[in-house]
Parts: C-alpha cells; sequence; structure tokens
C-alpha cells in the first residue's frame, strides 16, 4: 500500500471522529477496495440467480422444488443465518468500544452459528442426494444446487476467515488493522445475509407456493 | 517401460500428430535451455527474482504485462499466418479440420484475452500511477497477484498446444459442442482453466485501479483534472468490475458440466445451451469495450500532446467514454440475433447498438477538432493515431450495418463479421496500444524507439491490414462463413482469399520490423535525457526516464487540467522540483514472492484439474490458501526510504 503522507498529514486530526477501522487511510482504502469486491461476488451471485430462474422448471420429470425443499429447514437455516448476522454487528460494535473479551465472544458466537448453518445444509444436501436429487440429476437440480452450494462454500469460506481474524485480535487487541480486518470479515458476512434472504424468497418460499 | 513411455508421448504430449509438434517440441525445449543457460552464465537468477519475480512496483509490472502481450500478438499472430496459408488457395490440405479448429480457437482466445488484456493493463500501470500524482496502486500486492494469474493463465492455455491438445470449440466455446460428450480430451477443459485464473486477475486488476483512481490522486487533482487517459481507465473498470463475474460464472458451470456431470447446457436432462452464450456475451461484449476505453484513452493523449493543443471537448469526452460503458451492458444480444428472440427483443438491443456510435462518434469529432489548427507533429504515436482515424471510422459502419436485426440475418458469422470485429479490434484496440507503448516506452525504459524503422513497421502493419480485411467483407457478401477449414474452387473465393493471405504476411513483415525497431534502439534509441520528449502535458512527463522507484520525491499539488503544460507555459517547471526541506521518509510496500507462489499453486491447481487429476487440484488449492493464511498473518509488509537516499537519487538525476 502505498503512500499517502500528504493525505495523511490533513487526516490525523480531521479523522479522529470516525470509527477506529476508518481512522487510517490506509485502512478506509482497503474498505472501499473490499465493496468494489463485493459488488463483483453480488453479479456473480446475480448470474447464478438467473441461471437458476432459467431453469428451475427443467426438472426432466425428476423431483419438483414443491417436492424437494423442506419447510422446517430452510426455515431453521434462515433463522440461523439472520441472527449469525446480528451477532455480527454486535460483534462490530463491540470492536468499536475497544471491548476485546465482548469482541471476541460475539465472533465465536457467530462462527458457531456459522457452522450450524453449514452442518444443517449440508445435511440438506445428503438427505436430497440419498432421495436420488443429485445435482447430475436435472438442469434445475444442477443451478440449485450450484447456487446454493455457492453460498454455503461463501459461508465456509466466512467461518475460517472469522476464525483467522480472531486469533490476530487474541494476539494483537484492537488496533486500526485490527479493527479494519473485523469489519471487513463482518461486511462480507452480513452480505452472504443478504444473499441469503434472496435464496430464501426466490429458491425456497417461491419454489414451495408454486 | 517403454510402452509406458510411448503411451504417454502419444497421449500427453501428441507425439504421434507428427513433425509439426516435434518440431515445436524442440524448439520450445531450446528456448527453455537458452533462457536458463543465459541466467546461469551471466549469474541473473537472484537479479530475476529480487528486481522481477517478487516486484510490487507498478512500473515493473507493467514491463512484465507489455513483455507478455507482445509474446503473445507473436503467438496470436503466427495462428494467423497458419489459417491465412490454409485459406489462400481452394482446396488446400496444408492443415487438416481438427488443426484448423484449434489454431482458429487459440487464435481468438489468445488475441483478446492473452495480447490485448495484458496489453492494456500494462498502460494502466504504467501510466496512471504517475498521472495521477501517486508513488503506487492502491493495492500494490494484489497487483503483484493479478500479474501472476494472468501469467500462469496464460501459460496454462498455451501449454495445453504440446501438452494434451489445444482447445478446439472457437474462442466462444458454445455448448453443446463444448460439452464432454462431443468434446473429450483436455483441450476445453484448459479453455475454461486457463481463462477462469486469468479472469480472477483481471476482476483484482479492475478493483484496484478504480480504489487507485478515486483514492489516491495527488491533492488538486479533481476528477475533471484528471488526464482523460486516467478517465478511460476508469471506465473500463467500471466494466470490468460488472461484466468479469458473468464469465466466471459461465466458466464455472461449463467446467461443472464437463468433469461433474452436471446439465446446465447440456441438450439432456433441461439443459440450455443459450444460457451459456447470453452469459458469455454478458461479459463478451462489455469485453471489447474494456479493451477499446484505454485505447480511445491513448488517442486523447496523443492528440492533444503532438496537437500540441488542450483536448477539445474534454468534458463531452468524459461523458462519452462513461456513456459508451454504460451501453454496453445492453447490447449482448447483438451476437446472435438468429437465435430468434423476437423481433421485440432484436429491436431494443439493435437500437442499442447503434446508439453506443454517438459518444463514439462525438470522441471522433473531438480529436478531429482537437488536430484542426494544431501544430501537429507525426511522430510514430500520431502516427498510428492518424491511421486508427478512417479505420475505426469503417469499422464503426460496418458495425452499424450488422446492428440492423433483419440484414444480421444475412451477415451472421460469415466474413464481413469477421471483417468487421478485425477492423475494430486491430485498428482501434491494436493501434491504440502501439500508440501508447511507442508514446511511454522513453518513460518506461528511458530511450525512445528508432523512428525509421518504427515507419517501416507501420506502413507494412497498414498496407497489410487493408489488403487482409477489405477483401473478406466481399467474401462475406459472397457467402464465405466464418471457420470453413476450406472451399471449394468453382465458388469463386479463391482471388480474395489469397490477396486477404498477402495481407496477412505483410501485416506479419510489420511486426518484424517492430521486433527489430526495438532490438536496435535497446543499442542505438535516442535516450531519454530530459524526461520529456514528446513536450507532453501531464505528471508523468515532469518526472525522469525512467522514473524513481518511490515516482514522486514529493507528491505534486495540482492546480489545473494539463498541469504540466501549463507550468511549463508560464515559466514555472521549478515547482515540481522537490525542494530538499520538503522531503521525508517515503512509505513504500515490501516485495514479496508469495504473489508468484500463488500463480504456481493456482497452475498446479489448473493442470489437475484440467486431466481430472483431483490429488494434483487439491495440492494446488490448499497452495493458494496457505499463501492466503501467510498474509492474513503478515504486518510487517512495508519499509520507509530514508530522506538521505531520496536526495541522494534526486541529486543524481540533477533535479535538487
Amino acid at each position: 500500500m502505498a503512500v499517502m503522507e500528504h493525505h495523511l498529514h490533513e487526516a490525523s486530526g480531521a479523522r479522529r471522529h470516525l470509527p477506529m477501522e476508518y481512522r487510517d487511510v490506509h485502512q478506509s482504502l482497503r474498505i472501499l477496495g473490499f465493496w468494489l469486491f463485493l459488488a463483483t461476488d453480488m453479479l456473480l451471485f446475480a448470474c447464478l440467480f438467473a441461471t437458476y430462474l432459467v431453469l428451475r422448471t427443467h426438472t426432466d420429470g425428476g423431483p419438483t422444488p414443491r417436492e424437494l425443499f423442506d419447510v422446517p429447514g430452510f426455515t431453521a437455516e434462515t433463522f440461523i443465518l439472520l441472527t449469525s448476522s446480528f451477532t455480527g454487528g454486535l460483534a462490530t460494535l463491540a470492536m468499536r468500544n475497544g471491548k476485546k473479551g465482548q469482541l471476541i465472544g460475539w465472533l465465536a458466537v457467530t462462527m458457531l452459528l456459522g457452522l450450524s448453518f453449514v452442518a444443517l445444509e449440508a445435511q440438506e444436501f445428503v438427505k436430497d442426494a440419498l432421495e436420488g436429487a443429485t445435482m447430475q440429476r436435472s438442469a434445475f437440480l444442477s443451478s440449485f444446487f450450484t447456487l446454493v452450494g455457492t453460498h454455503g462454500s461463501h459461508v465456509s469460506v466466512g467461518i475460517v476467515w472469522m476464525f483467522l481474524t480472531l486469533l490476530q485480535v487474541l494476539r494483537r487487541g484492537i488496533t486500526p488493522i485490527t479493527a479494519r480486518k473485523v469489519f471487513i470479515v463482518n461486511l462480507y458476512w452480513h452480505f452472504l445475509d443478504v444473499v441469503w434472504v434472496f435464496i430464501f424468497t426466490i429458491v425456497y418460499l417461491s419454489g414451495v407456493v408454486m | 517401460m517403454w510402452e509406458g513411455f510411448r503411451h504417454f508421448a502419444d497421449t500427453y504430449l501428441m507425439w504421434n500428430e507428427g513433425p509439426l509438434i516435434w518440431m515445436s517440441d524442440v524448439l520450445i525445449l531450446l528456448t527453455s535451455i537458452g533462457i536458463v543457460a543465459v541466467l546461469t552464465y551471466f549469474k541473473k537468477w537472484k537479479w530475476l527474482w529480487d528486481e522481477w519475480l517478487t516486484t510490487v512496483d507498478h512500473k515493473k509490472i507493467g514491463i512484465m504485462y507489455l513483455i507478455c502481450a507482445l509474446l503473445m500478438f507473436f503467438r496470436g499472430g503466427v495462428d494467423a499466418l497458419l489459417m491465412r496459408t490454409q485459406l489462400a488457395l481452394p482446396n488446400n490440405h496444408f492443415l487438416d479440420a481438427e488443426h484448423y479448429d484449434q489454431i482458429f480457437t487459440t487464435h481468438g482466445t489468445i488475441m483478446i484475452l492473452f495480447m490485448a488484456m495484458p496489453f492494456i493493463f500494462a498502460l494502466f500501470n504504467i501510466a496512471v500511477p504517475l498521472q495521477i500524482g501517486a508513488r503506487d496502486v492502491a493495492f500494490p500486492y494484489l497487483n503483484a497477484i493479478s500479474f501472476w494469474l494472468f501469467f500462469f493463465g496464460a501459460l496454462l492455455f498455451n501449454i495445453s498446444f504440446v501438452f494434451g491438445g489445444s482447445p478446439d470449440a472457437g474462442w466462444t466455446s458454445y455448448p453443446p459442442l463444448s460439452e464432454l460428450a462431443f468434446d473429450k480430451g483436455p483441450g476445453e477443459n484448459f479453455y475454461l482453466l486457463g481463462l477462469q485464473i486469468s479472469g480472477i486477475g483481471s476482476i483484482a486488476t479492475g478493483i484496484n485501479f478504480m480504489a487507485t483512481i478515486l483514492k489516491m490522486r495527488a491533492p488538486g487533482m479533481t476528477l475533471m483534472r484528471m488526464p482523460l487517459f486516467t478517465w478511460s481507465v476508469l471506465a473500463a473498470c467500471v466494466v470490468i468490475i460488472f461484466a468479469f463475474p458473468a464469465l466466471t460464472v459461465a466458466l464455472a458451470l461449463l467446467l461443472l458440466d464437463r468433469i461433474v456431470g452436471t446439465h446446465f447446457f447440456t441438450i439432456l436432462h433441461g439443459g440450455n445451451p443459450m444460457m451459456f452464450i447470453n452469459l458469455f456475451w454478458i461479459w463478451g461484449h462489455p469485453e471489447v469495450y474494456i479493451v477499446i476505453l484505454p485505447a480511445f484513452g491513448v488517442f486523447s493523449e496523443v492528440v492533444a500532446t503532438f496537437a500540441r493543443k488542450r483536448i477539445f471537448g474534454y468534458g463531452s469526452m468524459v461523458v462519452a467514454l462513461m456513456a459508451i460503458s454504460v451501453i454496453s451492458f445492453f447490447v449482448w444480444v447483438h451476437h446472435f440475433f438468429t437465435m430468434g428472440a423476437g423481433a421485440d427483443v432484436n429491436t431494443f438491443f439493435a437500437v442499442a447498438t447503434m446508439a453506443v456510435g454517438i459518444p463514439t462518434g462525438v470522441k471522433v469529432f473531438n480529436w478531429l477538432f482537437t488536430m484542426y489548427r494544431g501544430r501537429i507533429r507525426m511522430s510514430l504515436p500520431m502516427l498510428w493515431t492518424v491511421a486508427f482515424v478512417p479505420c475505426f471510422a469503417i469499422g464503426g459502419a460496418t458495425g452499424v450495418m450488422l446492428a440492423v436485426a433483419p440484414a444480421d440475418y444475412q451477415y451472421h458469422n460469415s466474413y464481413f463479421l469477421i471483417a468487421h470485429f478485425h477492423q475494430v479490434l486491430i485498428g482501434g484496440t491494436v493501434f491504440g496500444m502501439l500508440a501508447g507503448m511507442y508514446y511511454w516506452w522513453p518513460k518506461m525504459f528511458g530511450f525512445l524507439l528508432d523512428e525509421r524503422l518504427g515507419r517501416w513497421a507501420f506502413w507494412f502493419f497498414n498496407i497489410g491490414f487493408y489488403v487482409c480485411f477489405m477483401p473478406q467483407y466481399a467474401l462475406g457478401f459472397m457467402g464465405m462463413q466464418r471457420r470453413m477449414y476450406t472451399y471449394p474452387a468453382d465458388l469463386g473465393w479463391g482471388t480474395l482469399n489469397f490477396i486477404s493471405t498477402i495481407g496477412a504476411y505483410l501485416m506479419g513483415i510489420g511486426f518484424l520490423f517492430m521486433v527489430a525497431q526495438i532490438i536496435y534502439s535497446i543499442r542505438y534509441g535516442q535516450r531519454d535525457l530530459t524526461g520529456d520528449p514528446w513536450d507532453g502535458r501531464t505528471l508523468e512527463w515532469s518526472l525522469p526516464s525512467p522514473v524513481p522507484h518511490y515516482n514522486f520525491a514529493v507528491i505534486p499539488t495540482v492546480e489545473d487540467r494539463d498541469y504540466w503544460w501549463v507550468l511549463k507555459q508560464q515559466g514555472r517547471t521549478q515547482e515540481l522540483r522537490p525542494r530538499p526541506e520538503e522531503i521525508q521518509p517515503i512509505h513504500m510496500p515490501k516485495n514479496s514472492g508469495r504473489p508468484f507462489l500463488m500463480g504456481v499453486a493456482f497452475f498446479v491447481a489448473g493442470i489437475g484439474f484440467v486431466f481430472n487429476w483431483y490429488v494434483l487440484a487439491v495440492l494446488g488449492l490448499l497452495g493458494v490458501v496457505a499463501c492466503m493464511v501467510a498474509r492474513a498473518f503478515e504486518y510487517d509488509d512495508e519499509y520507509h526510504i530514508p530522506v538521505e537516499e531520496v536526495q541522494h537519487t534526486e541529486a543524481a538525476l540533477g533535479r535538487l
């Protein structure tokens, strides 16, 4: 990250009122970069959603969405992931208040909720596959498993990432750098939550009512 | 043992294919031995590692992109000459159908993804930080990763030629032809993974330069004071960020079809091949604007500099760039009007396509008005710019013809289309990149490229271009379709094809002159001692050539557009010289070998997926993860250049 001393001079005073992760210009630059990355990731999901919408009726005589989707299962997944987004927000709040213990605690809770979400989803996928609904069965199932699976692997990556961030907070405390890292991993987490809201409505909810 | 080797050689090295492949193997082997021998003899391994492979300096990364682009220009050009040789005469059997398929596939893919893209990235890297008064890009480490992902993606794609077999389903790789059922063997996998890996690098570059331009500008450089090249890079980055994810998805889904057995684009089990074609072109059409917009930026810089006038209609230039980048997302269906989407859909996309001509026309007129009554110098960058205008105007006009949806049913996939897109991509992007290369060459290397040899290259390439492609418009009207490997004599296409082949060889000679020009100029080229050989207008010309690795000893404060020119007019150039008391320690990123290793890991994973060797694939991916985890725990990645060193460097350059 190259230099912006000229900005730093004027900045150090003016930026003092900002939240910790934005106070250092180098860190706030990385947050901007991450927002731009999220734009690309959102478009990646948009393309997967478009593919799903084109192919969802192409069941080829195999399982249809209504037959496949398990209402209690995906409702539980939804509540767990939405709650984890809230606890992730509490982690950011604790970070801004400089409370390291709380921050670590909320990150741990968020990771645990994430793990249970991934476990439930894996269980759902295994159950489907055992009933013969594999991603090779029909174009609908190919697009369903790919869309939801891409989200699930994003969440899995997020858990590992959050764990690595937690280790850094443990070792170094809350510094401008670790604050930025906590903030970014939470941005990513909230983003996955938003994507899930769309999966919930477009895939599951409209799948069972149609 | 021998049998085992024979099997390996025939399956993977394709030694049963005959002498052409043996010759290529020998040449590649000799070149590799030559490179290793030279590096060892001159004890340059450490230099290579320390100065280049681990660098995070945008200027060096730009030079590496440029070298790769020129090498790929050569390979893609050889592919083109092989095709033109095959088509020179009717009923020719210089190449068989299968080899011809492979060659047009690699030609197209290489020219777009591995020649045009690294060429624009070379200019992004070389010019943008210097033009906006920054010391590097926003994320130098990520910049190095982008380069190495591009490099190893390109290597993966190119290696298919001698290891496993080239892809052969066209650069567009349409299913169902590109599905496993119809295209066995690893070729298509090479295509999918090579593009995927380099595509990730391209997305990262888009993000990086967007953040750089938005946040790293020198004080006083408002958006509307930015040089137009930087504006064009910003516009291109917007398009990269919004378009490349669609390619990522298209490639990933086709790869899933091929290696996991899903049914996205198969005809069986409800798959829909048109979905790939839509996703591909939602990326593919914006992609051609990604490579043309920076060329427009180059022309704006060159015209203003060599006509010694402020660019005409700066504001309208900016609006036009941004308008093109937005409209680029509403035209993709014009690649398949014949799909049968219906009159209403085709009408929308036809009108949107024609609308692109409006902002483009604004730009062309602005360049002409800038030249009008200017004191024009016809140096090499200006020569290519002037040649661009009529070439692109013809290409644009035939583009509007193709945009007329009902008429397109006649032109579709004919040589008329081939002639059109070569005219805009060569006449636009290649001319622009060459103009940019000549323009910034002294800034990169500290010497100018020889004018005389450059003029030979220019005339051979330009005349060759028209001789090659004008007949192809006619061939298209006469019914010749793209991708046919031969044709019967009685159709009357022989003469025009022969002329077209002559043109292709003239362009090849032009390229050889360029190579000669570069080699000659390294030794004898005029040295650039002032740092401002063209009497330039923007901040990069206020620096010595080549630029010290920290770029600006003191970050300038900008007060106007074309600030360096303004200062020269007012006799205030001393203001951009550093004063000793202003110099402070400079904060720089440390070099890192990890981006290179990450590229290697991606390459290993790519080979694993290509051949379905999943152990190798997993090992490669673990390597990628290891690099990322190591980066997460890296806190000591910056250093300071002490004041004395900066003063010493600046004094040695005579700037203090």
